[in-house]
């Protein structure tokens, strides 16, 4: 890092290169990414810091892709890194009282040239829009700019004018470059100073494709979030929802994905068959959901790459309520058999199922701890829907909710120190609790908030809400002090969500 | 493989037809769904109106007008999926139907209110269509005639938010498939 802050022209490092992991697919993972071999910032506590492997982990990813294999390896990785430390029993670390006033201006076009995105003047704009907005959107940031604020030269990208955003009241500034390169890719450059001290706190460079200008401009307001707050980035992540059009009795539901702040959208199904709860693969190379598509409630799991899909038993019975072990090998459900609903897993690659629950009355449901040691599940075994945890092999199950009312689709963090869930008294509202049942605490306050979903940090949850009466849904992010709660742009309708990984 | 894709298929339209039937007798017609679907349920599209008073001895017209307007269904308590006595008078009606046509056969369909959660919801709907099945068995209707199908909270009868929807939408409706 030290060496590279020498080179004043050219002060990033890049590696990697266009090569392409997937073929048919340009709007998902994987395509042309050359990541930075810089580290993201040190944080203040104790995080071990995976990115400074992201060469490494994405040359993984085509060995794996190259070899046929599925490429999960590094989320596992990513995701077991994320684990907390034992003694870590804060539900909220960030310090949440303070908005940290931040300025973005428009990133620097040198030599301006069209690209497929556009002239790069105009993206270097809109890079900084995306930057401000991400931060703006998780509560935590009071962005200026780049409406508004004065452009920037390129020499002041390394040589920022510190008096003169001490004077616009900001606390940090962001600053930034995009270039054209003879191949056509951006090279965007990404760096984060703070104003009172006249400091760097970190740079980050990408090269991607124009189409993927927006992954850039998520990766840098992902690296500005982690050196800010100290948690774990998450704007560079997709969500999987169901796409809700029509009247309450008539609801067409669709399976659709976008990116984490709602841009790239795209339908996946057409609508004919009712589609239900999807989970994109920890390597987001497919989609477990629930379909319609023969009559009955069961469980494909959809290739993204090919549009193929095939079930995940050949059973006949009722299957629902998908889940993906953290390392992407286990398929999770539920199947009902004469009425009664267990929980099972399943090998990704087929086999025969191994059922994990056998209590008379409903099991459902079931979310992996990040170890993939646990599963935390309802049942109504006592009476009514409560949270339970067992071991992954099905044994040691017992109930951790205690708190009156009813619990459902609990959902462990990628952090490992909270699962949250649904708590059915009167209204729907979503609630955190520590692994062993404490700590309880209800963050959204409406009459009917269902399903929460973890950003891959850990520190917000997504979940849908649905309106009384005319049954309208909305999918909405909240984060874990409960205060910063806005909805998702969505074209339509949305319920269902589900975050995947932070992208390679 | 094809060839069951295509029984798949005719099983679809043949579930379409007598849904599309089902709707003419009731009021309820409006509230399902009009999209194009292979599900089989509410689809509308592929309607077949049968023209005059002409029933089809067997057909879901006839069990209609045979087991009334709310004959075709049971209801349930939240989060119940027991059988009242209630519930027994409307089924043993609905089996003195079945053994008179022998060839019938059935679609329980399961359903809950909107007042619970999705993936439970299944599985309480599951249950309900289950409850009926065993009940209608236990009354001398060959199991195999039955088969059951979960919407969960998917397709509420009733639309409001209220005790009285609610109360409408937990049920198990016999659709006759023929």
């Amino acid at each position: 890092m030290l060496n590279l802050q020498k080179r004043s022209n050219s002060p990033l490092l890049f590696r990697g290169g266009a090569a392409r992991l997937g073929s048919a697919q340009p709007d998902l993972v994987a395509a042309g990414w050359g990541l930075s071999t810089m580290r993201y910032p040190d944080r203040p506590h104790s995080n071990p810091s995976p990115e400074g492997e992201g060469f490494i982990r994405w040359t993984f990813s085509v060995l794996l892709a190259l070899l046929g294999l599925v490429a999960l390896a590094p989320i596992a990785a990513a995701q077991e890194a994320a684990a907390p430390a034992e003694d870590e029993p804060e539900l909220v670390e960030f310090d949440t009282a303070k908005v940290r006033r931040i300025a973005v201006p428009a990133l620097v076009a040198p030599n301006p040239a069209d690209t497929a995105a556009g002239n790069s003047a105009n993206l270097g704009r809109q890079i900084a829009e995306v930057i401000s907005a991400n931060l703006r959107n998780s509560g935590l940031f009071e962005p200026q700019g780049p409406a508004g604020i004065r452009p920037i030269t390129l020499e002041e990208v390394t040589a920022p004018q510190y008096d003169y955003w001490k004077g616009r009241n900001v606390e940090q500034l962001v600053e930034g470059f995009v270039r054209v390169g003879g191949d056509g890719n951006l090279t965007v450059g990404c760096y984060l100073y703070d104003v009172n001290f006249g400091q760097e706190l970190t740079r980050l460079g990408f090269v991607v494709p124009p189409r993927e200008w927006r992954r850039a401009a998520h990766k840098c307001a992902d690296a500005i979030y982690s050196k800010l707050t100290g948690e774990l980035p998450f704007f560079d992540s997709r969500i999987a929802y169901i796409a809700e059009t029509g009247p309450k009795g008539k609801r067409v539901k669709r399976l659709a994905i976008m990116d984490s702040d709602g841009a790239n959208h795209r339908f996946i199904t057409n609508g004919q068959s009712t589609a239900l709860t999807p989970r994109f693969s920890p390597n987001y190379k497919s989609i477990l959901y629930l379909s319609y598509q023969d009559g009955n409630p069961r469980i494909y799991v959809y290739d993204i790459d090919s549009g193929r899909q095939r079930l995940i038993t050949a059973s006949k019975n009722p299957t629902f309520a998908p889940r993906w072990s953290p390392d992407g090998q286990t398929i999770l459900y539920s199947m009902a058999v004469a009425g009664n609903t267990d929980v099972y897993k399943v090998s990704v690659n087929g086999g025969s199922p191994v059922k994990l629950t056998s209590a008379p009355g409903i099991d459902v449901g079931g979310s992996f701890s990040p170890d993939g040691k646990q599963i935390v599940f309802e049942s109504d075994r006592g009476g009514s829907q409560q949270v339970y945890v067992m071991n992954a092999d099905g044994s040691n199950q017992r109930r951790i909710s205690h708190g009156g009312g009813r619990y459902a689709t609990p959902e462990w963090s990628p952090r490992g120190d909270l699962i949250a869930y649904t708590r059915i008294a009167g209204d729907f509202r979503v609630g955190v609790m520590r692994p062993d049942g404490s700590g309880e605490r209800l963050l959204t306050d409406s009459w009917q908030d269902e399903a929460p979903t973890w950003a891959p940090n850990g520190r917000v949850i997504q979940f849908f809400r649905t309106e009384r009466n005319n049954g309208k849904t909305s999918v909405w992010q909240v984060d874990l002090t409960g205060r910063n709660e806005r909805k998702l742009p969505t074209p339509v309708d949305g319920s269902d969500p589900a975050w995947g990984p932070v992208l390679p | 493989m094809k060839m069951k894709m295509n029984k798949a298929r005719t099983f679809a339209l043949l579930l379409i037809a007598s849904t599309a039937l089902a709707a003419c007798g009731k009021k309820e017609v409006k509230d399902l769904p009009p999209v194009a679907d292979n599900t089989g349920y509410g689809n509308q599209t592929d309607t077949t109106t049968p023209s005059g008073p002409t029933i089809v001895p067997g057909s879901q017209e006839d069990f209609i007008a045979s087991v009334g307007q709310m004959g075709d269904r049971i209801l349930f308590d939240t989060d119940r999926f027991n059988v009242d006595t209630a519930d027994q008078a409307v089924l043993q009606t609905q089996a003195q139907w079945l053994a008179r046509y022998p060839n019938a056969r059935v679609t329980l369909e399961g359903h809950a209110d909107e007042r619970g959660t999705r993936d439970y919801n299944l599985a309480l709907g599951e249950r309900r269509a289950n409850a009926a099945k065993n009940y209608l068995a236990s009354l001398g209707v060959d199991s195999s005639r039955i088969q059951t199908v979960s919407y969960g909270k998917e397709r509420p009868q009733a639309l409001g938010s209220n005790e009285e929807s609610w109360a409408q939408n937990r049920r198990a409706v016999t659709v006759i498939v023929r």
